[in-house]
């Protein structure tokens, strides 16, 4: 097993807030990693570190054995690190299709100056664009859409747009950030067969998830953070009967509890 | 670029050659040339502003500077007007790079103040570099351009110029738009830090596409330059660049075509609303007004949209 | 004049229109704070505060106390109604559509100070004499102890209302944090009227103060909301203390660089020092990084 993704010492914190403390875990290719934890344990954080949404305070990342903290998002994005986001960020002006076509960016070369001359191999890039792109969405089953604006789809389909956006730029890793959010049970069993296609691609997968039911039936190791903290690792049942792991979950439970009761 | 450009462009063309046999008086002609002059501006304009979603309160500056460079290089310098129009392109973009990388890294009210600053400091260079510019009292006898030993003098010749440039800016800004360069543009408008980790070299793009924009206005004001033949700074100050964003606001900011049709209205109008002597300013600032707020989309998107709903 | 008194003199002339930059810029700051909108048309406050009090006190013949109190009312609900009219109908406005409205105001409130008054520029009587007070070689208009005087007081009731009234910190509450502002019952869209009427109050009190000295004309708002910008950027965009300090800052370095320098390129000081800001460290003076950085538009 290697590692396609290293994660050392990794700190950062939001003036005196300290939102992940000292991670350290490793993502082996092919595998479906899954990171859970409470509400602000860091999991979000360290997907944005990861795709250099915002620098680390301290520690590294490292992606197929390079050091990728110091690297600019689109570059990440070329190393072939992809993701979705937790409140999806389409484009809303542009078209389905488009959107994809956005993910192709990274993979195609034509600048501005063949693009002014409207050179041959520029148009026939154009066409391997369209048609990779389109593939993608086929994938997801929303070729159909292709021509509708992004705004104009249901949330659950924004999310599979962005899963076929973060394809299109043929990823190894994938980092999904909640992709059950939001969606019924029967779409977030959808979803659940959507990571297994995916992994079977050959692209490994990094998963932030509340839906337990989800993590615990596609991922092969979990991860549980607390106050941006590793304080479990291990497959998923493994997981579920660690007592810290359950003390933290219990704790949340009451803590929730109360705070409906408050308001 | 789609079949609706194509067929657009051909009617653009075949409108351009006709109107002079339509048009005997050459004020209107005259008139024609500033609005295909302002279009060159506006279109790049509408690329920064519309497509990429970049504002800049600063564009006169780089008309002026084209301006500026074409009239003092050919006038003081015995350089051909032809290649001191591209040395005003070369000056003005070189100009334009040196400011965008700082400037866009800034986002909406400071981006603007940030352009508007540099706006008015070129503006103050103009006025008091006298000995290259003249000062504020300006400088005259620009020649005008040859094509070989043909010397291009009336309103017509630089009429057909001018309108065959802006055709040809119009040809490379689409290929541009429906390029992959231009989705990036795009996606940087409708989430910069979301294109970015989509793999959209984000920055580079922004800065191309202010250089470019910048061009096209040195282009513009190269042609004013050899055209009016007089160049003082007052063109090239703060209110034209405000008249500038009005125009491509008016017309329609995510197009080029409405650009254009902003170009045209607000280089017309005014000549119309002379009659009304000082009250331009005041009706002109209510125009303004009333379209960003009822029709934030332009002119343009509003008659398509009314358009499509006929049907 | 030796050197040493000439810099002095130099000196007070920069801390006079250093003050009135710092007014500006604490007008920019209020409406920034309670909307995150950059106000371009504030230096048409500045203009038509000056233009009243002219019109008030020459034209109508009303007491110079009375003039500059009416004045200060009057462009206050031009404020508001701009507000009103304006801003407060629009849905989820984009920057560029407000950079743009707030544009075509100021276009307008000077197509209406030049309809109203015409185009010439006008003066104002100093509000108690023109005797110059010499101090250590140096003179002082006693205007120049107006301006500061009036600009002292007007701090002081900002820090008052701000500080100690239940509506000033509804508005400090609303610059902190619109969306929990609105959660504990803070009506916002009020605060945001009032921060529009309360810059336009500022900036009118200031366009008053400095017209004995500077004189006024329908076209001076753009410049002076420039130079007004450039100090609430220096400050820090948000930062009251920062205006007023960066204020006195650009007011004396224009004044010396007209002084040592040149007196054609004194306006570019002030845009040379806001770009140089922009550019290496836009959250100013006194602002923090994170607000500059969070405060995404």
């Amino acid at each position: 097993m290697d590692p396609i993704l290293q994660i050392e010492k990794l700190k950062k914190k939001f003036g005196g807030v300290v939102a992940v403390d000292g991670v350290d875990f490793e993502v082996n290719s092919h595998q479906i990693k899954a990171i859970i934890g409470p509400n602000g344990a860091g999991k979000t954080t360290i997907f944005n570190l990861i795709s250099r949404i915002c620098p680390p305070t301290s520690g590294t990342i490292r992606f197929k054995q390079h050091k990728i903290n110091e690297l600019k998002p689109y570059v990440i994005a070329e190393k072939g690190i992809s993701r979705t986001f937790q409140n999806v960020q389409v484009f809303e002006n542009m078209s389905v299709l488009e959107n994809v076509m956005v993910g192709r960016h990274c993979r195609t070369r034509s600048e501005i100056f063949a693009a002014i001359m409207n050179l041959k191999r520029t148009r026939a890039e154009e066409k391997r664009i369209h048609d990779y792109s389109l593939e993608m969405l086929s994938f997801v089953g929303l070729e159909t859409k292709k021509n509708e604006a992004a705004s104009n789809l249901t949330f659950q389909q924004q999310k599979l747009l962005e899963f076929a956006r973060a394809l299109a730029t043929e990823p190894d890793l994938l980092l999904l950030d909640e992709p059950a959010a939001g969606l019924s049970v029967p779409e977030a069993d959808e979803m659940a067969q959507f990571v297994y296609r995916i992994r079977e691609i050959g692209i490994t997968i990094l998963l932030v998830e509340h839906n337990m039911g989800l993590v615990m039936e596609v991922s092969d190791e979990v991860i549980v953070l607390d106050s941006g903290q590793v304080i479990a690792e291990g497959t998923p049942r493994e997981v579920q009967n660690n007592e810290a792991v359950i003390a933290v979950y219990l704790g949340e439970r009451e803590t929730e509890n109360a705070n409906h009761t408050k308001s | 670029m789609g079949r609706k450009n194509i067929l657009s462009l051909l009617i653009l063309a075949g409108v351009i050659l006709a109107l002079p046999l339509g048009l005997g008086n050459s004020y209107y002609l005259n008139v024609l040339v500033f609005v295909g002059i302002y279009s060159l501006i506006t279109i790049g304009l509408s690329l920064l502003m519309g497509y990429t979603g970049q504002i800049s309160l600063g564009h006169a500056a780089f008309f002026g500077l084209g301006a500026y460079t074409s009239g003092v290089l050919s006038t003081k310098f015995g350089v051909s007007p032809w290649l001191a129009l591209l040395a005003g392109i070369f000056v003005t973009g070189g100009i334009a790079f040196l400011i965008a990388a700082p400037a866009l890294k800034l986002k909406g009210h400071y981006l603007a103040m940030a352009t508007l600053a540099f706006g008015y400091i070129v503006f103050i260079v103009f006025n008091q570099a006298s000995s290259l510019t003249g000062g504020p009292s300006g400088f005259g006898q620009i020649p005008r351009f040859r094509l070989g030993n043909f010397l291009l003098r009336s309103d017509v010749h630089y009429y057909y110029l001018v309108w065959t440039l802006v055709i040809v800016v119009l040809l490379v800004s689409l290929n541009i738009i429906h390029s992959r360069v231009g989705r990036a543009l795009r996606s940087i408008h409708e989430g910069e830090l979301t294109a970015n980790i989509m793999g959209v070299n984000t920055a580079k793009y922004k800065i191309q596409v202010f250089v470019l924009s910048a061009v096209y206005a040195s282009l513009a004001g190269s042609l004013y330059a050899h055209f009016i033949t007089f160049l003082n700074p007052t063109p090239f100050g703060f209110h034209f660049s405000i008249v500038l964003v009005a125009m491509v606001a008016v017309g329609g900011m995510a197009s080029v075509w409405g650009a254009m049709i902003g170009a045209a209205l607000l280089t017309i109008l005014p000549e119309y609303l002379r009659a009304f002597q000082d009250y331009d300013i005041l009706i002109y600032g209510s125009i303004l007004l009333l379209i960003m707020m009822f029709l934030p989309q332009g002119l343009f998107a509003g008659i398509l949209r009314l358009i499509k709903k006929e049907r | 004049m030796s050197l040493g008194d000439q810099l002095l003199q130099y000196l007070f002339t920069g801390i006079t229109i250093g003050a009135i930059y710092g007014m500006v810029a604490l007008g920019f700051n209020i409406i920034y704070s309670a909307t995150g909108i950059i106000n371009l048309a504030q230096g048409e406050f500045v203009m038509l505060g000056g233009m009243m009090m002219v019109y008030l006190t020459a034209i109508i013949k009303l007491p110079m106390v009375v003039s500059f109190f009416l004045s200060i009312l009057i462009v206050t609900a031009i404020g508001a109604a701009f507000e009103r009219a304006a801003i407060h109908p629009l849905k989820s406005p984009s920057v560029i559509t407000l950079i743009i409205i707030t544009v075509a105001a100021s276009i307008l409130f000077k197509g209406g100070a030049m309809f109203a008054w015409g185009k010439h520029t006008v003066s104002l009587s100093p509000f108690s004499g023109e005797e110059p007070i010499s101090v250590l070689g140096a003179t002082i208009l006693p205007q120049t102890l107006w301006i500061l005087g009036i600009m002292a007081a007007t701090v002081a009731l900002l820090i008052l209302f701000f500080g100690f009234t239940l509506t000033g910190k509804a508005m400090r509450a609303c610059a902190a944090n619109r969306t929990a502002a609105s959660l504990v019952g803070i009506n916002v869209k009020t605060m945001v009227l009032l921060s529009f009427a309360l810059s336009a109050g500022i900036g009118a009190t200031a366009g008053i103060i400095i017209t004995p000295i500077a004189l006024m004309n329908y076209d001076r708002g753009t410049m002076l909301a420039v130079k007004g910008f450039s100090v609430a950027v220096l400050g820090g965009l948000g930062s009251n203390v920062g205006a007023v300090v960066a204020g006195f800052i650009i007011g004396i370095m224009e004044s010396l660089g007209a002084g040592f320098i040149s007196s054609g390129y004194k306006d570019a000081i002030a845009l040379v020092v806001l770009l140089l800001v922009l550019f290496l460290k836009p959250s100013g003076l006194l602002g923090s990084r994170e607000r500059a950085e969070f405060k995404k538009f």
